[in-house]
Protein backbone atom coordinates (compact mmCIF):
# COMPACT_ATOMS: atom_id res chain seq x y z
CA UNK A 1 0.00 0.00 0.00
CA UNK A 2 2.65 2.61 0.83
CA UNK A 3 4.72 1.72 -1.78
CA UNK A 4 2.11 1.97 -4.29
CA UNK A 5 0.97 4.74 -2.85
CA UNK A 6 4.28 6.59 -3.37
CA UNK A 7 4.54 5.55 -7.03
CA UNK A 8 1.66 6.64 -8.02
CA UNK A 9 1.84 9.45 -6.49
CA UNK A 10 5.05 10.43 -8.51
CA UNK A 11 3.50 9.64 -11.23
CA UNK A 12 0.15 11.53 -10.65
CA UNK A 13 2.48 14.41 -9.45
CA UNK A 14 4.22 14.58 -12.95
CA UNK A 15 1.20 15.10 -14.66
CA UNK A 16 0.88 17.67 -12.40
CA UNK A 17 3.48 19.28 -13.16
CA UNK A 18 3.02 19.72 -16.76
CA UNK A 19 -0.77 20.59 -15.78
CA UNK A 20 0.98 24.06 -13.80
CA UNK A 21 3.92 24.34 -16.24
CA UNK A 22 2.06 26.53 -18.65
CA UNK A 23 0.42 28.73 -16.08
CA UNK A 24 3.94 29.10 -14.30
CA UNK A 25 5.45 30.03 -17.72
CA UNK A 26 2.94 32.74 -18.52
CA UNK A 27 2.84 34.19 -14.49
CA UNK A 28 6.25 34.35 -14.94
CA UNK A 29 6.53 36.12 -18.25
CA UNK A 30 3.53 38.95 -18.39
CA UNK A 31 2.36 38.93 -14.42
CA UNK A 32 -1.25 37.62 -15.91
CA UNK A 33 -3.25 35.05 -14.10
CA UNK A 34 -4.51 32.64 -17.09
CA UNK A 35 -8.16 31.72 -15.44
CA UNK A 36 -8.38 30.16 -18.48
CA UNK A 37 -5.97 27.71 -18.02
CA UNK A 38 -8.25 25.18 -17.08
CA UNK A 39 -10.53 25.65 -20.03
CA UNK A 40 -7.72 25.92 -22.51
CA UNK A 41 -6.77 22.09 -21.22
CA UNK A 42 -10.47 21.34 -21.21
CA UNK A 43 -10.11 22.07 -25.11
CA UNK A 44 -6.73 20.27 -25.40
CA UNK A 45 -8.80 16.80 -23.73
CA UNK A 46 -11.71 17.39 -26.47
CA UNK A 47 -9.42 17.37 -29.20
CA UNK A 48 -7.67 14.08 -27.78
CA UNK A 49 -10.97 12.68 -27.66
CA UNK A 50 -12.32 13.67 -30.71
CA UNK A 51 -9.38 12.43 -32.50
CA UNK A 52 -8.83 9.00 -30.94
CA UNK A 53 -13.01 8.16 -31.73
CA UNK A 54 -13.55 9.89 -34.76
CA UNK A 55 -10.05 9.21 -36.65
CA UNK A 56 -8.23 6.86 -33.94
CA UNK A 57 -5.17 8.98 -33.47
CA UNK A 58 -3.50 8.23 -29.93
CA UNK A 59 -3.50 10.67 -27.87
CA UNK A 60 0.11 10.54 -27.36
CA UNK A 61 -0.31 12.05 -31.05
CA UNK A 62 -2.43 14.23 -30.14
CA UNK A 63 -0.26 16.16 -27.80
CA UNK A 64 2.03 17.62 -30.19
CA UNK A 65 -0.99 18.05 -32.54
CA UNK A 66 -2.68 20.21 -29.77
CA UNK A 67 0.54 21.93 -28.84
CA UNK A 68 1.17 23.02 -32.25
CA UNK A 69 -2.34 24.38 -32.90
CA UNK A 70 -2.22 25.90 -28.77
CA UNK A 71 1.19 28.34 -29.86
CA UNK A 72 -0.76 29.79 -32.86
CA UNK A 73 -3.90 30.49 -30.40
CA UNK A 74 -1.91 31.50 -27.68
CA UNK A 75 -0.08 33.77 -30.23
CA UNK A 76 -3.34 35.47 -31.66
CA UNK A 77 -5.15 35.66 -28.15
CA UNK A 78 -2.00 37.83 -27.18
CA UNK A 79 -1.42 40.28 -30.16
CA UNK A 80 -5.52 40.87 -30.47
CA UNK A 81 -5.80 41.67 -26.46
CA UNK A 82 -2.54 41.71 -24.39
CA UNK A 83 -1.19 45.14 -25.64
CA UNK A 84 -4.00 46.92 -25.18
CA UNK A 85 -4.67 45.16 -21.68
CA UNK A 86 -1.22 46.64 -20.90
CA UNK A 87 -1.85 49.83 -21.69
CA UNK A 88 -4.83 49.64 -18.47
CA UNK A 89 -4.25 51.11 -14.57
CA UNK A 90 -4.30 48.10 -13.07
CA UNK A 91 -3.09 45.10 -15.91
CA UNK A 92 -2.80 42.81 -13.27
CA UNK A 93 -6.57 42.53 -11.84
CA UNK A 94 -7.64 43.82 -15.22
CA UNK A 95 -6.16 40.47 -16.31
CA UNK A 96 -8.11 38.33 -13.78
CA UNK A 97 -11.41 39.50 -15.17
CA UNK A 98 -10.24 39.42 -18.47
CA UNK A 99 -9.15 35.89 -18.51
CA UNK A 100 -12.57 35.39 -16.38
CA UNK A 101 -14.34 36.08 -19.74
CA UNK A 102 -12.22 34.26 -22.22
CA UNK A 103 -12.91 31.12 -20.03
CA UNK A 104 -16.62 32.04 -20.19
CA UNK A 105 -16.92 31.92 -23.69
CA UNK A 106 -14.74 29.05 -24.25
CA UNK A 107 -16.95 26.89 -21.42
CA UNK A 108 -20.23 28.44 -23.19
CA UNK A 109 -19.17 27.49 -26.65
CA UNK A 110 -17.96 24.25 -25.71
CA UNK A 111 -21.37 23.23 -24.12
CA UNK A 112 -23.13 24.21 -27.59
CA UNK A 113 -20.68 22.18 -29.48
CA UNK A 114 -19.97 19.42 -27.73
CA UNK A 115 -23.06 19.55 -25.20
CA UNK A 116 -22.57 18.67 -21.75
CA UNK A 117 -22.85 15.10 -21.58
CA UNK A 118 -19.06 13.42 -19.54
CA UNK A 119 -16.47 11.73 -22.46
CA UNK A 120 -14.20 9.81 -21.69
CA UNK A 121 -11.19 7.82 -23.48
CA UNK A 122 -10.80 4.41 -23.35
CA UNK A 123 -8.11 3.35 -21.02
CA UNK A 124 -6.33 1.11 -23.47
CA UNK A 125 -6.09 3.98 -25.84
CA UNK A 126 -2.68 4.56 -24.52
CA UNK A 127 -1.55 0.38 -24.15
CA UNK A 128 -3.07 -2.08 -22.33
CA UNK A 129 0.13 -3.59 -20.70
CA UNK A 130 0.99 -3.19 -17.16
CA UNK A 131 3.97 -2.15 -15.48
CA UNK A 132 5.57 -3.83 -12.79
CA UNK A 133 7.54 -1.03 -10.53
CA UNK A 134 8.90 -2.06 -7.16
CA UNK A 135 6.81 -4.87 -7.28
CA UNK A 136 3.65 -3.42 -7.94
CA UNK A 137 1.86 -2.73 -11.36
CA UNK A 138 0.64 0.28 -13.25
CA UNK A 139 -1.84 0.41 -15.98
CA UNK A 140 0.03 1.56 -18.89
CA UNK A 141 -1.68 4.28 -20.03
CA UNK A 142 -0.47 6.19 -16.79
CA UNK A 143 3.18 5.44 -16.64
CA UNK A 144 3.03 6.84 -20.87
CA UNK A 145 1.47 9.42 -19.74
CA UNK A 146 4.41 10.58 -16.70
CA UNK A 147 6.74 9.44 -19.38
CA UNK A 148 5.16 11.96 -22.02
CA UNK A 149 4.87 14.42 -18.95
CA UNK A 150 8.78 14.29 -18.05
CA UNK A 151 9.60 15.23 -22.01
CA UNK A 152 7.34 17.98 -22.46
CA UNK A 153 9.20 19.21 -19.01
CA UNK A 154 12.83 18.55 -20.45
CA UNK A 155 11.69 19.90 -23.45
CA UNK A 156 10.60 22.92 -21.73
CA UNK A 157 13.77 23.35 -19.73
CA UNK A 158 15.72 23.27 -23.09
CA UNK A 159 13.87 25.17 -24.67
CA UNK A 160 14.55 28.37 -21.20
CA UNK A 161 17.83 27.45 -21.02
CA UNK A 162 19.32 26.15 -24.36
CA UNK A 163 17.73 28.44 -26.67
CA UNK A 164 18.29 32.84 -27.51
CA UNK A 165 14.40 32.82 -27.63
CA UNK A 166 14.70 31.27 -24.08
CA UNK A 167 17.10 33.34 -22.99
CA UNK A 168 15.24 36.46 -24.13
CA UNK A 169 12.05 34.52 -21.99
CA UNK A 170 14.22 34.47 -18.68
CA UNK A 171 15.49 38.34 -19.03
CA UNK A 172 11.61 39.26 -19.65
CA UNK A 173 10.97 37.52 -16.73
CA UNK A 174 13.77 38.82 -14.71
CA UNK A 175 12.50 42.48 -15.48
CA UNK A 176 10.35 43.65 -18.52
CA UNK A 177 12.07 47.32 -18.52
CA UNK A 178 15.29 46.24 -18.32
CA UNK A 179 15.07 43.70 -21.26
CA UNK A 180 13.06 46.16 -23.26
CA UNK A 181 16.11 47.96 -23.07
CA UNK A 182 18.40 46.06 -23.71
CA UNK A 183 17.18 45.29 -27.22
CA UNK A 184 14.69 42.35 -26.83
CA UNK A 185 11.23 42.78 -28.44
CA UNK A 186 9.33 42.18 -25.40
CA UNK A 187 5.89 41.53 -27.16
CA UNK A 188 7.53 38.91 -29.16
CA UNK A 189 9.04 36.62 -26.34
CA UNK A 190 5.85 36.81 -24.63
CA UNK A 191 3.38 36.12 -27.21
CA UNK A 192 5.90 33.30 -28.02
CA UNK A 193 5.62 32.81 -23.74
CA UNK A 194 1.51 32.56 -24.19
CA UNK A 195 1.71 30.36 -27.10
CA UNK A 196 3.41 28.16 -25.29
CA UNK A 197 2.06 28.06 -21.62
CA UNK A 198 -1.76 27.32 -23.28
CA UNK A 199 0.41 24.54 -25.45
CA UNK A 200 1.37 22.93 -22.65
CA UNK A 201 -1.91 23.30 -21.35
CA UNK A 202 -3.38 21.22 -23.94
CA UNK A 203 -0.74 18.63 -24.03
CA UNK A 204 -2.00 18.01 -20.40
CA UNK A 205 -5.44 17.92 -21.38
CA UNK A 206 -4.63 15.14 -24.03
CA UNK A 207 -3.19 13.28 -21.02
CA UNK A 208 -6.20 14.28 -18.72
CA UNK A 209 -8.48 11.61 -19.36
CA UNK A 210 -6.28 9.26 -17.89
CA UNK A 211 -5.59 11.11 -14.50
CA UNK A 212 -8.75 13.04 -13.88
CA UNK A 213 -11.75 11.00 -15.41
CA UNK A 214 -14.73 11.75 -17.36
CA UNK A 215 -14.14 15.05 -19.69
CA UNK A 216 -16.42 17.81 -19.34
CA UNK A 217 -17.00 21.14 -20.81
CA UNK A 218 -17.55 22.46 -17.63
CA UNK A 219 -14.37 20.78 -15.16
CA UNK A 220 -12.08 23.94 -16.40
CA UNK A 221 -12.59 25.95 -13.27
CA UNK A 222 -11.55 23.20 -10.73
CA UNK A 223 -8.52 22.59 -12.97
CA UNK A 224 -7.01 25.81 -12.83
CA UNK A 225 -7.56 26.14 -9.09
CA UNK A 226 -5.35 23.12 -8.51
CA UNK A 227 -2.61 24.02 -11.37
CA UNK A 228 -2.82 27.03 -8.97
CA UNK A 229 -2.09 25.34 -5.42
CA UNK A 230 0.49 23.70 -7.59
CA UNK A 231 2.44 26.28 -9.01
CA UNK A 232 2.63 28.55 -5.48
CA UNK A 233 3.43 25.23 -4.20
CA UNK A 234 6.84 24.87 -6.27
CA UNK A 235 7.30 28.85 -6.72
CA UNK A 236 5.14 31.43 -8.82
CA UNK A 237 6.83 32.57 -11.94
CA UNK A 238 9.89 29.78 -12.20
CA UNK A 239 8.48 27.10 -14.30
CA UNK A 240 11.07 24.23 -13.21
CA UNK A 241 9.67 25.31 -9.64
CA UNK A 242 6.62 23.68 -10.72
CA UNK A 243 7.81 20.20 -10.95
CA UNK A 244 8.39 20.25 -6.86
CA UNK A 245 5.19 21.58 -6.58
CA UNK A 246 3.15 18.68 -9.03
CA UNK A 247 5.51 16.44 -6.95
CA UNK A 248 4.14 17.70 -3.95
CA UNK A 249 0.71 17.96 -4.66
CA UNK A 250 0.47 14.56 -6.22
CA UNK A 251 1.77 12.62 -2.98
CA UNK A 252 -0.15 14.51 -0.86
CA UNK A 253 -3.16 13.81 -2.74
CA UNK A 254 -2.42 10.17 -3.78
CA UNK A 255 -1.58 9.80 0.63
CA UNK A 256 -4.68 11.60 1.46
CA UNK A 257 -6.69 9.51 -0.76
CA UNK A 258 -5.12 5.95 0.35
CA UNK A 259 -5.61 6.79 4.12
CA UNK A 260 -7.97 9.03 4.72
CA UNK A 261 -10.24 9.91 1.63
CA UNK A 262 -13.42 12.33 2.87
CA UNK A 263 -10.54 14.73 3.76
CA UNK A 264 -9.20 15.00 0.37
CA UNK A 265 -10.32 17.48 -1.30
CA UNK A 266 -9.09 20.30 1.44
CA UNK A 267 -5.32 19.40 0.22
CA UNK A 268 -4.59 21.70 -2.52
CA UNK A 269 -6.27 24.57 -0.68
CA UNK A 270 -4.63 23.56 2.56
CA UNK A 271 -1.19 23.41 0.80
CA UNK A 272 -1.92 26.66 -0.85
CA UNK A 273 -3.07 28.72 1.91
CA UNK A 274 -0.25 27.63 3.88
CA UNK A 275 2.21 28.25 1.51
CA UNK A 276 0.88 31.39 0.72
CA UNK A 277 1.17 32.55 4.17
CA UNK A 278 4.09 31.56 5.21
CA UNK A 279 6.38 31.09 2.43
CA UNK A 280 4.36 33.39 0.19
CA UNK A 281 7.43 32.78 -2.69
CA UNK A 282 7.11 29.19 -2.80
CA UNK A 283 9.15 26.10 -1.59
CA UNK A 284 12.36 27.68 -4.38
CA UNK A 285 11.40 31.38 -4.17
CA UNK A 286 14.19 33.29 -2.81
CA UNK A 287 12.57 36.85 -2.77
CA UNK A 288 8.88 37.83 -2.51
CA UNK A 289 8.26 39.12 -5.94
CA UNK A 290 5.04 41.64 -5.57
CA UNK A 291 2.45 40.30 -8.33
CA UNK B 1 -19.32 68.02 0.54
CA UNK B 2 -22.48 68.65 0.94
CA UNK B 3 -23.79 67.65 -3.04
CA UNK B 4 -21.99 64.73 -3.01
CA UNK B 5 -23.88 63.49 0.10
CA UNK B 6 -27.10 64.67 -1.77
CA UNK B 7 -26.60 62.86 -4.78
CA UNK B 8 -25.50 59.70 -2.79
CA UNK B 9 -28.45 60.38 -0.85
CA UNK B 10 -30.58 60.31 -3.91
CA UNK B 11 -29.03 56.71 -5.41
CA UNK B 12 -29.67 55.26 -1.70
CA UNK B 13 -33.77 56.45 -1.82
CA UNK B 14 -34.25 55.36 -5.36
CA UNK B 15 -33.21 52.45 -5.09
CA UNK B 16 -34.20 51.55 -1.07
CA UNK B 17 -37.55 52.80 -2.74
CA UNK B 18 -37.21 50.46 -5.87
CA UNK B 19 -37.14 47.39 -3.94
CA UNK B 20 -39.84 48.59 -1.61
CA UNK B 21 -42.31 48.82 -4.59
CA UNK B 22 -41.31 46.84 -7.13
CA UNK B 23 -42.73 43.02 -5.32
CA UNK B 24 -46.01 44.57 -5.46
CA UNK B 25 -45.95 45.73 -8.89
CA UNK B 26 -44.71 42.22 -10.40
CA UNK B 27 -44.92 39.20 -7.14
CA UNK B 28 -41.56 37.76 -7.92
CA UNK B 29 -40.25 38.65 -4.47
CA UNK B 30 -37.79 36.15 -4.97
CA UNK B 31 -36.01 37.71 -8.39
CA UNK B 32 -36.11 41.12 -6.28
CA UNK B 33 -34.64 39.45 -3.11
CA UNK B 34 -31.89 37.42 -5.31
CA UNK B 35 -31.20 41.33 -7.07
CA UNK B 36 -31.00 42.91 -3.35
CA UNK B 37 -28.32 40.08 -2.34
CA UNK B 38 -26.23 40.41 -5.19
CA UNK B 39 -26.48 44.32 -4.69
CA UNK B 40 -25.31 44.13 -1.33
CA UNK B 41 -22.52 41.83 -2.04
CA UNK B 42 -21.41 43.48 -5.01
CA UNK B 43 -21.18 46.74 -2.48
CA UNK B 44 -18.98 44.80 -0.19
CA UNK B 45 -16.72 43.53 -3.18
CA UNK B 46 -16.19 47.51 -3.74
CA UNK B 47 -15.68 48.44 -0.34
CA UNK B 48 -12.61 46.29 -0.58
CA UNK B 49 -11.64 46.28 -4.27
CA UNK B 50 -13.04 49.54 -4.66
CA UNK B 51 -11.33 51.64 -1.93
CA UNK B 52 -8.63 49.11 -0.87
CA UNK B 53 -7.57 47.08 -4.18
CA UNK B 54 -7.76 43.58 -2.64
CA UNK B 55 -9.97 41.78 -5.05
CA UNK B 56 -11.70 38.89 -3.04
CA UNK B 57 -11.88 36.25 -5.11
CA UNK B 58 -13.25 34.06 -1.98
CA UNK B 59 -15.68 36.28 -1.23
CA UNK B 60 -18.39 33.96 -0.91
CA UNK B 61 -16.41 32.20 2.04
CA UNK B 62 -18.04 34.43 4.10
CA UNK B 63 -21.39 34.79 2.44
CA UNK B 64 -21.51 31.41 2.95
CA UNK B 65 -20.11 30.92 6.70
CA UNK B 66 -22.74 33.85 7.60
CA UNK B 67 -25.96 31.93 5.61
CA UNK B 68 -24.57 28.47 8.00
CA UNK B 69 -23.96 30.65 11.35
CA UNK B 70 -27.14 32.03 10.90
CA UNK B 71 -29.17 28.40 10.45
CA UNK B 72 -26.89 26.78 12.85
CA UNK B 73 -27.92 29.16 15.58
CA UNK B 74 -31.51 29.16 14.25
CA UNK B 75 -31.42 25.26 14.16
CA UNK B 76 -29.52 24.33 17.29
CA UNK B 77 -29.93 27.28 19.89
CA UNK B 78 -33.08 28.03 18.57
CA UNK B 79 -32.37 31.91 18.37
CA UNK B 80 -35.01 33.96 16.60
CA UNK B 81 -33.76 34.10 12.82
CA UNK B 82 -32.90 38.05 12.94
CA UNK B 83 -30.61 37.28 16.04
CA UNK B 84 -29.30 34.12 13.99
CA UNK B 85 -28.31 36.72 10.91
CA UNK B 86 -26.64 39.46 13.30
CA UNK B 87 -24.62 35.93 14.92
CA UNK B 88 -23.93 35.15 11.35
CA UNK B 89 -22.79 38.20 10.37
CA UNK B 90 -20.39 38.43 13.57
CA UNK B 91 -19.35 34.64 12.56
CA UNK B 92 -18.25 35.92 9.36
CA UNK B 93 -16.32 38.56 11.11
CA UNK B 94 -14.34 36.13 13.15
CA UNK B 95 -13.05 34.11 10.13
CA UNK B 96 -12.05 37.74 9.00
CA UNK B 97 -9.99 37.85 11.61
CA UNK B 98 -8.67 34.95 11.37
CA UNK B 99 -7.69 35.18 7.79
CA UNK B 100 -5.95 38.82 8.37
CA UNK B 101 -2.84 37.79 7.89
CA UNK B 102 -3.94 37.26 4.01
CA UNK B 103 -4.02 40.97 3.82
CA UNK B 104 0.28 40.68 4.02
CA UNK B 105 -0.40 39.09 0.65
CA UNK B 106 -1.13 41.43 -2.87
CA UNK B 107 -1.98 41.65 -6.03
CA UNK B 108 -3.24 38.17 -7.57
CA UNK B 109 -1.50 36.46 -4.71
CA UNK B 110 -4.25 37.67 -2.27
CA UNK B 111 -7.01 36.66 -5.03
CA UNK B 112 -6.14 33.15 -5.27
CA UNK B 113 -5.21 33.18 -1.18
CA UNK B 114 -8.53 34.53 -0.21
CA UNK B 115 -9.89 31.76 -2.93
CA UNK B 116 -8.05 28.94 -1.33
CA UNK B 117 -9.94 29.91 1.86
CA UNK B 118 -13.12 29.81 0.92
CA UNK B 119 -12.81 26.67 -0.71
CA UNK B 120 -11.46 25.38 2.87
CA UNK B 121 -14.17 26.54 4.55
CA UNK B 122 -16.66 24.72 2.14
CA UNK B 123 -14.68 21.55 2.08
CA UNK B 124 -14.91 21.99 6.50
CA UNK B 125 -18.54 22.71 6.20
CA UNK B 126 -19.83 20.44 3.54
CA UNK B 127 -17.52 17.35 5.36
CA UNK B 128 -19.68 14.34 5.84
CA UNK B 129 -17.83 13.74 9.11
CA UNK B 130 -18.98 16.98 10.42
CA UNK B 131 -22.64 15.77 9.83
CA UNK B 132 -23.73 16.05 13.58
CA UNK B 133 -23.39 19.75 13.34
CA UNK B 134 -23.54 20.87 9.75
CA UNK B 135 -25.52 18.60 8.23
CA UNK B 136 -22.21 17.99 5.83
CA UNK B 137 -22.90 17.86 1.97
CA UNK B 138 -27.23 17.40 2.54
CA UNK B 139 -27.59 21.08 3.31
CA UNK B 140 -29.97 23.12 5.96
CA UNK B 141 -33.80 23.11 6.10
CA UNK B 142 -35.24 26.62 8.28
CA UNK B 143 -38.37 25.67 7.14
CA UNK B 144 -40.13 25.87 10.56
CA UNK B 145 -39.14 29.85 10.48
CA UNK B 146 -40.02 30.38 6.92
CA UNK B 147 -41.35 34.22 6.85
CA UNK B 148 -40.90 35.49 2.84
CA UNK B 149 -42.08 38.43 3.92
CA UNK B 150 -40.32 39.42 7.33
CA UNK B 151 -37.14 38.09 5.77
CA UNK B 152 -37.59 40.22 2.56
CA UNK B 153 -37.72 43.38 4.77
CA UNK B 154 -34.89 42.69 6.68
CA UNK B 155 -32.53 42.59 4.06
CA UNK B 156 -34.07 46.13 2.84
CA UNK B 157 -32.90 46.72 5.66
CA UNK B 158 -29.18 45.07 5.25
CA UNK B 159 -29.22 46.89 2.26
CA UNK B 160 -30.04 50.02 3.72
CA UNK B 161 -27.45 49.91 6.57
CA UNK B 162 -24.91 48.86 3.50
CA UNK B 163 -25.62 51.63 0.95
CA UNK B 164 -25.44 53.80 3.80
CA UNK B 165 -22.13 52.51 4.35
CA UNK B 166 -20.90 52.80 1.27
CA UNK B 167 -22.32 56.50 1.05
CA UNK B 168 -20.43 57.39 3.77
CA UNK B 169 -16.97 55.61 2.85
CA UNK B 170 -17.42 57.32 -0.17
CA UNK B 171 -17.98 60.53 1.24
CA UNK B 172 -15.44 60.63 4.07
CA UNK B 173 -11.69 61.00 5.20
CA UNK B 174 -11.80 56.82 6.01
CA UNK B 175 -12.74 56.38 2.16
CA UNK B 176 -9.68 58.84 1.51
CA UNK B 177 -7.31 57.32 3.52
CA UNK B 178 -8.49 53.52 1.79
CA UNK B 179 -8.00 55.62 -1.67
CA UNK B 180 -4.52 56.69 -0.38
CA UNK B 181 -3.43 53.08 0.62
CA UNK B 182 -4.78 51.41 -2.28
CA UNK B 183 -2.84 53.83 -4.75
CA UNK B 184 0.74 53.73 -2.36
CA UNK B 185 1.16 52.24 1.02
CA UNK B 186 4.26 53.56 1.73
CA UNK B 187 3.07 57.24 1.29
CA UNK B 188 -0.20 57.19 2.68
CA UNK B 189 1.74 55.54 5.75
CA UNK B 190 4.49 58.55 5.76
CA UNK B 191 1.24 61.12 5.42
CA UNK B 192 0.22 60.11 8.85
CA UNK B 193 -2.66 57.10 7.51
CA UNK B 194 -2.66 54.56 9.64
CA UNK B 195 -2.15 51.74 7.15
CA UNK B 196 -2.92 47.96 8.70
CA UNK B 197 -5.59 49.33 10.72
CA UNK B 198 -7.35 51.12 8.43
CA UNK B 199 -7.41 47.91 5.39
CA UNK B 200 -8.40 45.43 8.39
CA UNK B 201 -11.58 47.70 9.32
CA UNK B 202 -12.14 47.53 5.22
CA UNK B 203 -12.33 43.99 5.42
CA UNK B 204 -13.86 43.24 8.26
CA UNK B 205 -16.54 45.85 7.56
CA UNK B 206 -16.78 43.65 4.28
CA UNK B 207 -16.99 40.54 5.84
CA UNK B 208 -19.56 41.15 7.87
CA UNK B 209 -21.80 43.05 5.03
CA UNK B 210 -21.25 39.07 3.42
CA UNK B 211 -22.10 37.63 6.78
CA UNK B 212 -25.43 39.72 7.27
CA UNK B 213 -26.65 38.96 3.77
CA UNK B 214 -25.57 35.36 3.85
CA UNK B 215 -27.57 34.94 7.06
CA UNK B 216 -30.59 36.77 5.63
CA UNK B 217 -30.01 34.55 2.25
CA UNK B 218 -30.28 31.55 4.32
CA UNK B 219 -33.68 32.47 5.88
CA UNK B 220 -35.34 34.00 3.07
CA UNK B 221 -34.71 30.67 1.08
CA UNK B 222 -35.03 28.26 3.90
CA UNK B 223 -33.41 24.49 2.65
CA UNK B 224 -30.19 25.34 1.09
CA UNK B 225 -26.52 22.63 0.31
CA UNK B 226 -23.27 24.02 1.08
CA UNK B 227 -22.93 24.00 -2.77
CA UNK B 228 -25.90 26.65 -2.80
CA UNK B 229 -23.87 28.90 -0.20
CA UNK B 230 -20.49 28.18 -1.21
CA UNK B 231 -20.83 28.95 -5.44
CA UNK B 232 -17.68 30.57 -6.40
CA UNK B 233 -20.13 31.97 -9.04
CA UNK B 234 -21.11 34.07 -6.44
CA UNK B 235 -18.32 35.80 -5.77
CA UNK B 236 -17.35 36.12 -9.08
CA UNK B 237 -20.89 37.82 -9.84
CA UNK B 238 -20.37 40.16 -7.38
CA UNK B 239 -16.82 40.95 -8.69
CA UNK B 240 -18.28 41.57 -12.11
CA UNK B 241 -20.70 43.66 -11.60
CA UNK B 242 -18.95 45.96 -9.58
CA UNK B 243 -16.64 46.41 -12.33
CA UNK B 244 -19.19 46.68 -14.79
CA UNK B 245 -20.37 49.67 -13.12
CA UNK B 246 -17.25 51.34 -11.92
CA UNK B 247 -16.04 50.70 -8.52
CA UNK B 248 -15.11 53.36 -5.53
CA UNK B 249 -18.28 54.92 -6.76
CA UNK B 250 -21.79 54.54 -4.99
CA UNK B 251 -23.59 54.53 -8.24
CA UNK B 252 -21.30 51.62 -9.80
CA UNK B 253 -22.35 48.25 -8.46
CA UNK B 254 -25.73 49.50 -8.46
CA UNK B 255 -25.81 50.25 -12.37
CA UNK B 256 -23.33 47.00 -13.27
CA UNK B 257 -26.23 44.64 -11.09
CA UNK B 258 -29.52 45.81 -12.72
CA UNK B 259 -28.08 45.59 -16.29
CA UNK B 260 -26.22 42.35 -16.09
CA UNK B 261 -28.66 40.72 -13.40
CA UNK B 262 -31.28 41.91 -15.63
CA UNK B 263 -29.82 40.83 -18.35
CA UNK B 264 -29.01 37.29 -16.87
CA UNK B 265 -32.98 37.34 -15.68
CA UNK B 266 -33.82 37.87 -19.34
CA UNK B 267 -32.33 34.94 -20.72
CA UNK B 268 -29.82 33.31 -18.54
CA UNK B 269 -32.09 31.02 -17.33
CA UNK B 270 -33.38 29.49 -19.96
CA UNK B 271 -30.60 29.90 -22.09
CA UNK B 272 -27.69 29.59 -19.94
CA UNK B 273 -24.77 28.79 -22.46
CA UNK B 274 -25.82 31.75 -24.49
CA UNK B 275 -25.82 34.29 -21.76
CA UNK B 276 -22.59 32.39 -20.36
CA UNK B 277 -21.27 33.79 -23.82
CA UNK B 278 -22.92 36.64 -24.42
CA UNK B 279 -22.15 37.59 -20.80
CA UNK B 280 -18.14 36.26 -21.35
CA UNK B 281 -17.84 38.60 -24.09
CA UNK B 282 -19.68 41.66 -22.82
CA UNK B 283 -16.88 40.85 -19.71
CA UNK B 284 -13.86 40.99 -22.68
CA UNK B 285 -15.79 44.11 -24.43
CA UNK B 286 -15.72 45.99 -20.70
CA UNK B 287 -12.07 45.38 -19.87
CA UNK B 288 -10.82 46.45 -23.56
CA UNK B 289 -12.92 49.68 -23.90
CA UNK B 290 -14.31 50.71 -20.42
CA UNK B 291 -11.63 49.07 -18.00
CA UNK B 292 -13.12 52.05 -15.50
CA UNK B 293 -16.91 50.60 -15.94
CA UNK B 294 -19.98 52.28 -17.16
CA UNK B 295 -19.63 55.36 -14.94
CA UNK B 296 -16.33 56.23 -16.28
CA UNK B 297 -17.91 57.75 -19.38
CA UNK B 298 -19.46 60.06 -17.26
CA UNK B 299 -16.89 60.60 -15.45
CA UNK B 300 -14.78 60.93 -18.40
CA UNK B 301 -16.91 64.45 -19.14
CA UNK B 302 -15.98 65.97 -15.86
CA UNK B 303 -19.01 65.02 -13.95
CA UNK B 304 -19.35 63.78 -10.61
CA UNK B 305 -20.58 60.30 -9.69
CA UNK B 306 -21.86 59.21 -6.16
Amino acid sequence: MLVYTVISGILFGLFCSLMGIGLNLIFGVMRFVNLAHGDFLMLGAFGAYFAYTLYGISPAISVVINMIVMIVIGALIYYAFVPRLLRSRDPEMLSLIFFFGISQVIEALSVIFFTNNPRSIDWSALGTANYQLFGQSFQESWVVSALISVIAIVLVYFYLYHTKLGYATRAVMGSLDEAASSGINVHRVSAWAMGIGLALAAAAGALSPFFLGSITPNMGSDITTTSFSIIIIGSLGNPLGTVIGGLIYGLSSMFMQSYIPSWANLVPYLLLFLILLFKPSGLLGKVVRHA
Amino acid sequence: MRKPLISGGIVFLIVLLFFAIMPSVYSNEDLFFQAMVYLALAQGVNILYGFTGYLPFGYVGFFGTGAYAASLCITLLHFPPVLGIIAGGLASVVLSILLSPLLRLSGAYFAIGSLAASQMVYYIVSNPSLQNITNGPYGINLESVYQPHTSYVTMIVILALVMGVVIYIRNSRFGLSLQAIREDPVSAGMAGVHVVRQRAIAWFLSALIAGLVGGAFAWHISVFYPTTVFDLNISIFAIVFTLFGGVTTVLGPVLGMFVLYGFYNLIGISEPQYFQLIYGILILLLVLFLPSGIVSIVKRRGHYVP
